[in-house]
């Protein structure tokens, strides 16, 4: 009997754990999945409750409704890995042993790494987006807010999302306009880059729209610590920012059972190989989604083009052939940009994200680079494609690979 | 194709400015860079902090994040700072002679 382990039920995990169920056969294979959390979370639609579009019950479902029967669930804390002997603990002491072992731990938030972060006013005045908690202190925190100063900050980069805060800013400008108080709150946008986003050509177009909306942006700001007392954050070079509401994107770390297992990086990510996803160091472990340390966005829809590379790849090995499928680097993401409008910018490891339309050429439905309400719409159905079809390891009707057809190059824009 | 002058001569930089070939740089280069970018005079823990961004960047491919810059090289994130104000990562990327950490996306 061979083992499968797969670590962590989260999108990424729990797509693998689909896939390979429909096609390892249950005489050989025993595949195992284990999470210390019941509930599944639909990350993606935190950044809506905040502002109300979203309650609690959109955004979670029992993590075993998502299983298929016959698959061994564990619900436990993960102690460590010790990949020399393929052997994994849990923090009730149990011993599991894996022949081949996939690591889908994903990526959390750590506040604590930022002095004063988690000081007095955390969830008072300093509040969190990605954390269900975090969004869901600030909604309330909104209701009865009279106003001033908003700032939204990125500690540092790499973070889950890196669309997630630009739209968080769009859709706090749509937020208060709506609510007859834009001119009594002051939006600032404070981020560790260089400019509005790593991508280039996006960044333009982002940071148009940050002009075009009176949000504020300060870059090259690398947060030292937060001041509970005078409500400021301060940067290594000692800049400050006041603020009456800080919206925090904090330090994104991998699982700490990774650090336990000493496989990670400083951050806890695991090495990977950036295009068959397998582990730098060991064979018989692939690594998917915010776990690894790839140079792609932590999203879930990098994990779903990962999770067909890493399929194809593991059905490979077991069979003692060659590697053939390779992971680009393909992200695929909508970003929410207030007033019913949204964009949508699809790139890889080498192209930068460009105009067009996805995933039909010239048809789309939905548009590259490009404010419309129909993106809009498709953000908002994506939480059905999620639940439904995503995260049970069916088809989506797009491709893993990153097409060029249907995208415009610069200079033919420029024409 | 862009170009720096530096000790009259002319050499190849990248869209961010940073040296495209690594066998461009020498010290006496990286001392020209450091005074184009504020810094007037390279001390030891400067040479400390260049010496490990090179390090990095020929063994992985890749410049260091500021995290693993503190962990790894000794040198504290406050100091960091001082030593190269703004931008730790950036700037001592530039005087090194690699390109400008990728950082992430």
């Amino acid at each position: 009997m061979n083992k499968l382990l797969i670590l962590g039920a989260g999108t990424a995990g729990t797509m693998m754990l689909n896939k390979f169920h429909r096609v390892l056969d249950p005489m050989e294979w025993e595949i195992t999945i284990i999470d210390h959390n019941e509930t599944h979370f639909y990350q993606p639609g935190f950044l809506f409750i905040p502002f109300g579009v979203y309650k609690q019950e959109d955004v979670i479902k029992p993590k075993r409704d998502f299983f298929p029967e016959k698959v061994n669930v564990v619900m436990e804390v993960i102690d460590k890995i010790i990949p020399q002997e393929n052997k994994v603990y849990l923090h009730d002491g149990t011993e599991l042993v894996y022949d081949y072992l996939i690591i889908a731990t994903g990526s959390e938030i750590a506040p604590e790494e930022t002095e004063g972060l988690k000081g007095e006013l955390w969830h008072k005045k300093i509040f969190d987006f990605y954390t269900l908690e975090g969004a869901m202190n600030l909604a309330k925190f909104f209701e009865t807010w009279e106003g001033g100063r908003l700032v939204i900050n990125i500690t540092e980069m790499p973070i889950k999302c890196p669309v997630a805060p630009l739209e968080f800013a769009f859709l706090a400008d749509w937020f208060f306009t709506e609510k007859g108080m834009r001119d009594k709150v002051q939006i600032t946008f404070v981020t560790p880059l260089s400019s509005a986003f790593t991508k280039e050509k996006c960044a333009e177009v982002m940071s148009d729209y940050l002009k075009e909306k009176n949000i504020e942006t300060i870059v090259d700001f690398n947060t030292g610590k937060v001041d509970n007392e005078k409500c400021k954050i301060i940067s290594w070079d000692e800049r400050e920012v006041l603020f009456d509401c800080l919206v925090t994107i904090p330090t994104n770390k991998g699982d700490e059972c990774i650090a336990r297992s000493g496989m990670g990086d400083e951050l806890n990510f695991v090495p990977t190989d950036k295009y068959t996803l397998q582990s730098k160091d060991y064979k018989n472990i692939f690594v998917i989604g915010d776990a690894t340390n790839l140079p792609s966005s932590k999203a879930g829809s990098v994990a779903h083009f990962q999770s067909e590379v890493l399929f194809e790849n593991f059905l490979s090995i077991i069979k003692g052939e060659e590697m053939k499928a390779k992971f680009d680097g393909h992200a695929n993401c909508f970003i929410e940009s207030g007033f019913g409008k949204a964009l949508m910018i699809d790139f890889n490891y080498e192209t930068e994200p460009m105009k067009g339309s996805y995933p039909v050429p010239l048809i789309g439905p939905f548009k590259l680079l490009q404010e419309t309400r129909i993106n809009h719409f498709g953000k908002l159905m994506f939480k059905w494609t999620y639940w439904n079809l995503l995260i049970r390891g069916r088809e989506l009707p797009v491709s893993n690979e990153m097409s060029m057809s249907g995208k415009i190059k610069e200079e033919e824009t420029k024409k | 194709m862009a170009t720096i002058q530096i000790g009259g001569k002319e050499i190849e930089v990248d869209s961010d400015g940073n040296l495209k070939n690594l066998n461009d740089w020498n010290e006496d280069i990286a001392k020209e860079i450091a005074v184009l970018e504020g810094i007037p005079e390279l001390t030891d823990r400067h040479w400390l902090v260049i010496n490990f961004m090179r390090k990095e960047f020929i063994e992985k491919g890749d410049g260091p994040t500021i995290r693993r810059l503190t962990k790894e090289s000794g040198v504290d994130t406050k100091e960091l700072y001082a030593l190269f104000p703004k931008g730790p990562a950036k700037k001592a990327a530039r005087i090194g002679g690699i390109p400008k950490p990728k950082g992430c996306i």
